[in-house]
């Protein structure tokens, strides 16, 4: 109680309730006023006048409080992220962590078969998401290029394999890597046009290109089969076993974790390798990390590349899991999903975007009945976490050098 | 002995202004040399040039690394520049903000270095052992600029001075044979403008560093350089000992203005 006094004074009091008037006279005449024109009557609805003022009192008085709260808590020392205190316990007993990794390994195990196929489908989705993110990552968090194209990506591993199975008969396993490949070759040549484009004019640009790529595919009947699409893309097998539909969603589920798997290992060592900071360097000043000897050109060629191939390995694996795909997949919506998945998530943290992409996927799933205000809660939460978490849910920590004595370094 | 760096009737416009008019500009190994001039007089743009951020409209700018053979390194990117072992700093701070002081100076490494994708995947033994000594040797640079404590900490973070010598140990990282320093005791308080005026010297004297440094405040520019070369409206005014340049009527004029003038 004593903090809510410490936050609040009869000053912020008389402001919200300013507001709260403020609020009543705008929305008067939609919330209250009804005029029904077929019988000539007006009919005043004044209990939504007393609704909006309470409902709004309380929302600003909470507002108030919370933005004291923020700037009372500014000036103290950095908070310790989530990331380091779950390090640090780990560290301490390392028994508990080995516990821990041993619940989670049962846990992913088990979810399959202890749940139904439909909950397995949606973790399926969230675990190429958080594949996505992680390749988006790499690009927005770590490079700091603005990309709202990525979904371009994803849809050229996706056609690579439908396209290729429908004229090859190719299957999905080689088609894996082809889709990866093609993505990345797409990236290098769209990383091109735009070395010069920072901020701003980059996200437009990348956004125009992820809309000529669906354009493309939507008109383009004679080679994509336009707005109709592809049918009966044919589930990943096994050594040439073609599994049943249950047993096609359990497997695509574990090659689902298994990519989030080598996705994770890859994008941590990436991270810290000599690439990986000159990405980061890039990220924070183009002109001194170019005086310091790193090739910009090179730099952002490879961000690019490298996050188009994520993109096209998991486009693959859409297609063979959807097994019908048409270019309405591929919308601005998508890119902006998995933008949003990174932000949210934490820019730059491998562990945030995992965060973060269960979050936005799989809550709106579990949430089906709030489905009309999705779009709603979406922009509150965004504007929410800009205002009180702009370093996302989990923000990255940088890898810690220990050097000892004798000045020999050691990384961890 | 050839100069190590050496421009040649340097020019470079801006559309119609000429930020800097024909200068002509020689180091020698192991020298400390200063470029002074009033402000907005080129110098800056000169350092642009002369590291590839600008590619200068007339002259030529050489380099001799070891004294013998002069290279021509006119409009190269600057990276290649920072390669061929011509490092800098920034008269407005430019370090790598949400990095910690030690990844700072490795970046500075970087150019030296040839780790590439699969190395950092796959972790080979050659990968590995280059991370090391890129730890070990960024952090002797630290050792040596005095800012250990501080290894990881976040650049920004990190008070003014100390800030100011990272960017000259980040600089120095890139194992040049000159280092162009552009007004590295700008925002400095006396004592600071000390300290580092002792450090300038003593890159010089153990790392075998030539020195060229941009700077406002005659303190240290008197105390440190051997040479000093004076632009004003982008042209060289004069050049000679402090000791010359304090008596330079030239120079004079050019800072306190003419006496008709006033």
């Amino acid at each position: 109680m004593s903090n809510l006094v410490k936050y609040f004074s009869l000053k912020e009091i008389k402001k919200s309730l300013v507001i709260t008037l403020w609020f009543m006279v705008l929305t008067f005449p939609i919330m209250v006023i009804k005029v029904n024109t077929i019988e000539n009557t007006v009919i005043w609805r004044w209990g939504y006048l007393a609704i909006i003022a309470i409902g709004s009192f309380i929302l600003s008085t909470l507002w108030r409080y919370m933005m004291e709260r923020k700037s009372l808590q500014a000036g103290k020392e950095s908070k310790i992220s989530l990331q380091q205190k779950l390090r640090e316990m780990g560290e301490k007993n390392p028994r508990l962590k080995r516990g821990a990794l041993a619940a989670v390994v049962v846990l992913v195990v088990a979810y399959p078969f202890a749940t139904s196929m439909y909950q397995t489908g949606i973790m399926t989705t969230a675990l190429m998401y958080v594949v996505l993110g992680l390749g988006l990552n790499i690009v927005v968090g770590l490079g700091g290029l603005l990309h709202l194209g990525y979904a371009a990506f994803y849809a050229v591993g996706a056609y690579t394999y439908a396209l290729l199975h429908v004229h090859f008969g190719i299957g999905f396993w080689v088609s894996l890597p082809i889709g990866a490949g093609l993505a990345t070759i797409l990236g290098i040549l769209l990383a091109i046009p735009v070395l010069r484009l920072r901020g701003d004019y980059l996200a437009i640009v990348t956004l125009g290109f992820g809309e000529i790529v669906r354009i493309i595919l939507e008109n383009w009947n004679d080679f994509s089969y336009g707005p109709s699409g592809i049918a009966n893309i044919p589930r990943p097998t096994l050594f040439g076993i073609h599994f049943k539909l249950q047993q096609a969603t359990i497997f695509i589920y574990f090659i689902m974790v298994a990519l989030v798997v080598f996705t994770i290992f890859i994008v941590r060592r990436l991270e810290n390798s000599r690439m990986g900071r000159t990405w980061i360097a890039m990220r924070e000043d183009e002109i001194a990390s170019q005086s310091m000897g790193i090739d910009i050109t090179k730099t952002k060629v490879t961000t690019f590349a490298i996050g188009a191939f994520w993109a096209g390995m998991i486009g693959v694996v859409f297609a063979a899991k959807t097994t019908f795909i048409n270019p309405a997949s591929f919308t601005l919506w998508e890119s902006i999903i998995i933008l949003c998945i990174v932000v949210i998530g934490g820019m730059g943290s491998i562990f945030g975007v995992v965060v973060g992409a269960g979050i936005l996927i799989l809550l709106p799933e579990y949430l089906r009945a709030f489905s009309q205000y999705r779009m709603l809660l979406f922009g509150a939460i965004l504007v929410l976490m800009m205002v009180f978490r702009p370093g996302g849910i989990v923000t990255n920590v940088r890898k810690v050098y220990r050097i000892d004595k004798e000045k020999t370094g050691e990384a961890e | 002995m050839v100069p190590i760096l050496e421009t040649k009737n340097l020019t470079m416009d801006f559309g119609g202004l000429r930020a800097v008019d024909n200068i002509n500009f020689h180091i020698n190994e192991g020298e400390i040399v200063a470029l002074i001039g009033p402000n907005g007089a080129g110098k800056t743009t000169f350092f642009n040039c002369i590291t590839g951020v600008y590619k200068p409209t007339g002259g030529d700018i050489f380099i001799a690394p070891d004294g013998t053979h002069s290279e021509r390194i006119n409009g190269l990117k600057p990276n290649i520049v920072t390669e061929k072992g011509l490092a800098r700093t920034f008269q407005n701070i430019r370090l790598f903000q949400n990095m910690t002081v030690l990844e700072n100076v490795m970046i500075g490494r970087h150019c030296r270095l040839s780790a590439g994708i699969l190395g950092a995947i796959l972790r080979t033994k050659a990968t590995l052992a280059e991370e090391k000594k890129v730890v070990d040797d960024s952090y002797e640079i630290l050792e040596e600029i005095g800012l250990t404590k501080f290894a990881n900490e976040f650049a920004k973070n990190l008070p003014y001075g100390a800030q100011r010598r990272l960017e000259i140990a980040r600089a120095m990282a890139t194992d040049p044979f000159l280092l162009l320093l552009d007004e590295p005791a700008a925002g400095m308080n006396p004592q600071e403008t000390k300290e580092l005026d002792e450090m300038i010297l003593h890159i010089r004297k153990n790392k075998k560093i030539s020195i060229l440094l941009i700077e406002h405040d005659m303190s240290l520019v008197m105390s440190v350089s051997e040479k000093i070369f004076v632009v004003d409206y982008g042209k060289l005014i004069a050049e000679g000992t402090p000791d010359e340049i304090k008596k330079n009527p030239e120079v004079i004029k050019a800072y306190l203005g003419d006496e008709t003038d006033a």
